[in-house]
């Protein structure tokens, strides 16, 4: 397999912070890449560095083989599709208005009644932007990102604030462009997103990756089918916690224990056992299966969305 | 993404169409922006062009008071087309009249000298106000003629030679005024107010982030200012014609020039204002330090004559006096486009260097 997409030690500083910390990428051709964190990981500023929209202080990005250069930059811009995390088009032009503009700057690519059949706004192509719903925004930049045929598309947090079925007609989507062939770069902070759609994820947090591998790896590496979040009347040692049949992993978040355990039916009788041993009574309890969430939980203390 | 479809090849200068095609219906379906370019001007123009219209002489308005000695006599003694208009009034009417201003002077002949009612008129009373020009105005011609119809003779013939010059009138003055303001506005405006729009939008990183030639998205601005430019100078002059009669004296072509490059001059000074940023605040408060000067001193609505003479070079400076004084030379006094070079040479200094210093420090992303 190719690799589509190489960045190198990418560092990127503000003012006050380090935005990227020596970030290290490589995309094969066809993959769907997924770069998960929370809010302020640095998501952002590293793709628009991979983007070519952002300087970084150092490093280097290449993408089809070709360096953000002068000389390279209308071969890359034609072969590579962005939908910005935050841009509100024009809510005077119709869809296909807008569309029609975008596909005016690319000089091959699906004509403009294609696209939008394509992200199924196709009822919609004589409404005006600012009629659509958030979700029909949200496709209407995919086809604007779409619209040129490119190679390589970069979907910066292309659900963030949908509501679920709006969310779910994006995925379908993006999983739909997959079949074409595209190489696809998002940034989210769900991770259902991420475990749905992608191959292959980075995990970053304040600017450096703390994981990478398949969604399904990166689980597997909790060593845990199940995670069992509780809150006692009192806080309970963690050494003790770890002691609890079949648990793998102590931590804690926003004031509850979390453990991740291979076999829930020992390890559930056995914690009650311990609470009630610590003099300390139960106020809530929930298990679920693990996810890419717990993975951050686990790696940082802290939650996706509140961190 | 690859279809198995041929992919469809577009040729390049297409982007510009497409650019300036979507600015036109942006502006368009904007019903404010519409408001502010064409119709305000318009009744801006009416509105005052009917305040300060050049009236027919007013006549002065005198009052005979009633039952006084000889009163309808007086009255027709008195009455002159053109000049007074005479009412008989009673001593309450006629005194509140003219402290309000319905008429300008009170004629009283009851005090007679000697005081009998039945001899011939020998004495009358004005009763004006001194400080209104209207009531001293008044008190001549009611007299004049008074003296006039009683027997005093001329003593010297005098002619009058009426001068009611066209192009003088103020409205004449106006619509080249109202022409380069409105110019300014929507160029200013209409470019830099865009600018900061987009940016704030993230629009302009979203155009960078395509192939987009950058110069097509600029072109596009100066085309579809081109375009407005028409409608704008147009509505405004057939408006002054059809309505008042302002013609344009010299040549039309001249007239397109002048306007053509004050619309550039303003849309240069618009991109430098939404250079940078995108905050609407910081671009509104430049545009006002930039705009109100001119609106003030560039002669659109009253001659920056009426300023000291040492200020002139200043105010002659700006471009919106050089496209006010270009647009007045060419269709008030009917001058070519060449004789108002230094007009024209103000402009384009105006217009190349606050566009290379906007290019310089402009911010796409």
């Amino acid at each position: 397999m190719n690799v589509a997409l190489k960045a190198r030690g990418l560092v990127k500083r503000y003012e006050d912070v380090v935005a990227v910390d020596g970030l290290d990428l490589e995309i094969m051709a066809g993959e769907c890449f997924g770069v998960l964190g929370p809010n302020g990981a640095g998501k952002t500023t590293t793709v628009e560095i991979i983007e070519g929209l952002n300087k970084p202080d150092a490093g280097t990005v290449e993408i089809l083989g070709r360096h953000w250069r002068r000389e390279n930059e209308r071969f890359l811009r034609e072969k590579v599709g962005v939908a910005l995390q935050e841009t509100r088009l024009s809510d005077k032009l119709t869809v296909f208005e807008t569309v029609r503009l975008f596909r005016s700057f690319f000089t091959e690519g699906m004509s403009a009644t294609e696209v939008v059949a394509l992200v199924g706004l196709t009822e919609k192509i004589g409404a005006r932007v600012g009629k659509l719903s958030g979700g029909q925004k949200q496709r209407l930049a995919l086809a604007c990102a779409l619209v040129g045929n490119p190679e390589v598309l970069f979907l910066d947090e292309p659900t963030t604030g949908l509501d679920p079925q709006a969310r779910l007609h994006v995925w379908e989507i993006i999983e739909s462009i997959r079949k074409r062939g595209c190489t696809v770069l998002l940034t989210t902070h769900y991770m259902e997103e991420a475990a749905r759609l992608c191959d292959r994820v980075v995990i970053l947090d304040h600017g450096k990756v703390i994981a990478q591998g398949t969604p399904a790896a990166l689980i597997a590496s909790l060593n845990a089918d199940q995670v069992i979040e509780f809150r006692a009347s009192q806080a309970l040692d963690e050494t003790n916690l770890a002691k609890v049949d079949g648990v793998t992993a102590v931590t804690r978040r926003d004031g509850a224990h979390v453990l991740t355990s291979k076999a829930i039916a020992a390890t559930l009788p056995s914690l009650l056992e311990t609470i009630g041993r610590h003099g300390a009574t139960l106020t809530t309890l929930s298990t679920h299966q693990a996810t890419l969430e717990d993975v951050f939980v686990h790696l940082t203390g802290r939650g996706l969305r509140d961190a | 993404m690859r279809d198995n479809a041929k992919p469809k090849r577009v040729s390049p200068f297409v982007s510009v169409w497409e650019l300036t095609r979507v600015r036109l219906l942006e502006t368009i379906r904007e019903p404010e922006a519409v408001f502010w370019v064409f119709v305000f001007p318009v009744l801006l123009a009416l509105a005052l062009g009917i305040a300060f219209r050049n009236r027919p002489p007013d006549l002065a308005r005198v009052a005979v008071l009633a039952g006084a000695h000889g009163a309808e006599s007086l009255a027709k003694a008195l009455t002159a087309p053109d000049e007074i208009a005479v009412q008989v009034l009673d001593r309450t009417a006629a005194s509140r009249s003219l402290h309000i201003g319905k008429v300008d002077l009170v004629v009283d002949v009851e005090q007679q000298d000697p005081p009998e009612a039945s001899g011939p008129l020998n004495h009358v009373t004005y009763a004006y106000d001194p400080t209104r020009p209207e009531g001293r105005a008044a008190r001549l011609l009611a007299d004049r003629a008074l003296q006039k119809s009683f027997g005093r003779a001329d003593v010297i013939t005098a002619e009058d030679h009426v001068i009611t010059e066209p192009g003088d009138r103020y409205i004449d003055f106006l619509i080249p005024g109202l022409i380069g303001m409105n110019l300014m506005g929507s160029g200013m405006w209409g470019v830099g107010y865009a600018m900061v729009n987009a940016r704030n939008r993230k629009l302009l990183k979203r155009f960078v982030a395509t192939p987009m030639r950058r110069s097509h998205f600029l072109l596009s601005f100066i085309l579809s200012r081109l375009v407005y430019l028409v409608p704008e100078v147009a509505v405004l002059i057939a408006f002054g014609w059809l309505a008042f009669g302002v013609g344009v004296q010299g040549s039309v072509t001249g007239l397109a020039v002048v306007a053509m490059t004050g619309a550039m001059t303003f849309a240069a000074l618009g991109l430098l204002v939404g250079a940078r940023t995108d905050s609407f605040e910081v671009a509104s408060g430049w545009m006002n330090f930039v705009m109100l000067p001119m609106w003030l001193a560039s002669g659109s609505f009253f001659s920056y004559e009426r300023f000291p003479a040492i200020t002139h070079p200043f105010i002659k400076a700006l471009p919106l006096t050089a496209v006010n004084d270009a647009l007045r030379a060419i269709m008030t006094d009917g001058r070519s486009v060449f004789s108002v070079w230094p007009q024209m040479a103000v402009m384009i200094l105006w217009c190349v260097l606050p566009f290379v210093l906007a290019l310089r420090v402009f911010k796409w992303r």
